[in-house]
């Protein structure tokens, strides 16, 4: 990073990378979205509320939520075995918990909604993008939520704070935090921290990935009001 | 149909004695259950542990044994942590491959040792980008009732610390034992992960099997010696508060403080 606060991709530390949303873009399934996030370009696709299988895994009392965060073999500088990792398997398992919260389920017992994210494309902060384009996908496919959830991640780089970790930063940097949140609710769903920081800068990072989400929000919102009002769309 | 009526039922005795400040064993909200660290229980391997947290029981075995580096990190020796749950640990585990709350479990207990750089990893470079030593860490939950999260944490750094490693050398580039030569592992830090459970508005610190089964969300964070923030895991279908978040961490630096004293009596 530069003295005054510049970084390797030109950013300022409290900048996110350019972020574009587009609804609706599977014709399959149920509801759909398509992110670029900085480098990384990521399909969501919701199927649901359908019949669960198998059988066992249905609940009474509510609908349940299933979640698969897959990157695809060519989205990496190196090849990636196309059998899920273990952390793809934990990280399918944080997003179903950030974006379950927002969920209204009991409106559907015995039934299943799935998510289902591929990482065409990674440049570090894939999961926050996938949640963004996941929740999007959510409201596409009209199942009821009580907000959206908006994700994005601060870090620690060069001994400072910045906002939106990419992926040459992640890899050099001192800490990265992926955050989520129900904007409206003020709700934190997701968070994960691994690198070392203060007290105060764990309070500064937090706050700052907030603030983060807060935009991504926007753009989320911008990109729903886009499919169903601008666009003469249905 | 009955085991949720019975949750609920649990969930309404537990919330009506958190706004009495009580727990159902009787704990306050930060205080952890008894824990009882046993060095050395494995004497096959390099360091090994058996750690008590309530009820809950977990065996970690540390080996030590050269390896191969991996390739963009030629001058750092191996550290791997596992964990699993082991069939004979609760009724409802069966055999098989790992699910997603195993997987998670193994890389929140790896993610707290190796943030904190517990272990100087350049100390364990036989040769430059060929040889290395690696140190696995295993950890087995034997009886499980709540919190695998630190009872696995803390006996794989009780088994880190009770290990004796054995000296490598190089003979035709190839690494061979030095029988009779052993040294400390290069401890830097000493991690302490605190998990907590958010059931209503209120944060308790180690939560049992009921408490987990009837809570919110979760959260794992792991503190190093220099009162660090080093490792984070939310969990659970419901999320925090900002200010629960910020409660949560002093929670963990506070408690950490008590563990770690435990700790370095091992050392």
């Amino acid at each position: 990073m530069s003295e005054d606060g510049i970084r390797c991709d030109g950013r300022r530390v409290d900048q996110l990378r350019n972020i574009s949303i587009k609804v609706g873009v599977l014709k399959n399934a149920d509801g759909s979205a398509y992110i670029e996030f900085g480098k990384n370009k990521i399909l969501a696709g919701v199927f649901g509320p359908r019949d669960v299988h198998p059988k066992h895994m249905a609940n009474q009392d509510t609908g349940i939520l299933r979640c698969r965060y897959h990157m695809s073999p060519f989205s990496v500088t190196e090849r990636k075995n196309p059998a899920p990792s273990r952390r793809e398997i934990e990280i399918s398992k944080v997003l179903k918990e950030a974006l379950q919260p927002a969920l209204i389920l009991k409106d559907f017992p015995r039934t299943v909604i799935d998510v289902f994210v591929e990482v065409l494309q990674a440049d570090g902060g894939s999961r926050c993008a996938a949640l963004d384009a996941a929740a999007v996908a959510l409201a596409d496919a009209g199942i009821p939520m009580r907000d959206l959830v908006s994700a994005c991640a601060a870090g620690k780089v060069a001994d400072r704070i910045v906002l939106d970790v990419n992926n040459e930063e992640d890899q050099e940097g001192q800490a990265d935090m992926p955050v989520a949140i129900m904007p409206n609710m003020g709700k934190v769903t997701l968070m994960q921290l691994d690198g070392i920081l203060t007290a105060d800068e764990y309070k500064t990072c937090l706050q700052t990935a907030i603030g983060g989400c807060r935009q991504v929000y926007e753009v989320q919102r911008r990109a729903l009001v886009e499919r169903y009002f601008e666009s003469g769309a249905q | 149909m009955e085991s949720v009526i019975l949750d609920q039922l649990k969930r309404n005795k537990i919330l009506d004695l958190l706004q009495q400040g009580k727990r159902l064993d009787g704990r306050s909200l930060d205080e952890q259950r008894p824990l009882i660290i046993e060095t050395g229980v494995i004497p096959k391997a390099n360091g090994s542990a058996r750690v008590k947290l309530g009820n809950t029981e977990v065996i970690t075995g540390v080996k030590i044994q050269p390896d191969k580096p991996f390739p963009d990190l030629g001058d750092k020796g191996i550290l791997i942590c596992t964990a699993e749950i082991l069939p004979l640990a609760d009724p409802l585990v069966e055999p098989g491959p790992p699910n997603e709350e195993v997987i998670e479990l193994a890389r929140v207990v790896d993610r707290g040792i190796r943030e904190t750089e517990m272990i100087d990893l350049h100390q364990l470079v036989l040769i430059e980008n060929k040889s290395v030593v690696g140190i696995f860490i295993d950890s087995s939950v034997i009886d499980s009732a709540g919190n695998l999260f630190d009872a696995c944490s803390y006996a794989s750094v009780s088994a880190i610390l009770s290990c004796t490693v054995p000296k490598y050398e190089i003979k035709d580039e190839a690494p061979v034992l030095v029988e009779g030569v052993t040294s400390k592992p290069p401890v830097k830090t000493l991690p302490v992960s605190v998990t907590m459970a958010r059931i209503g508005d209120y944060i308790i610190v180690d939560p049992t099997k009921e408490e987990e089964a009837c809570m919110d969300a979760r959260i794992t964070i792991t503190t190093n010696s220099a009162g660090n923030i080093c490792a984070l895991q939310k969990g659970g279908s419901d999320g925090f508060s900002v200010d629960q978040l910020l409660k949560c961490s002093e929670i963990a630096l506070s408690v950490g403080t008590k563990i770690r004293k435990k700790f370095e009596q091992l050392m």
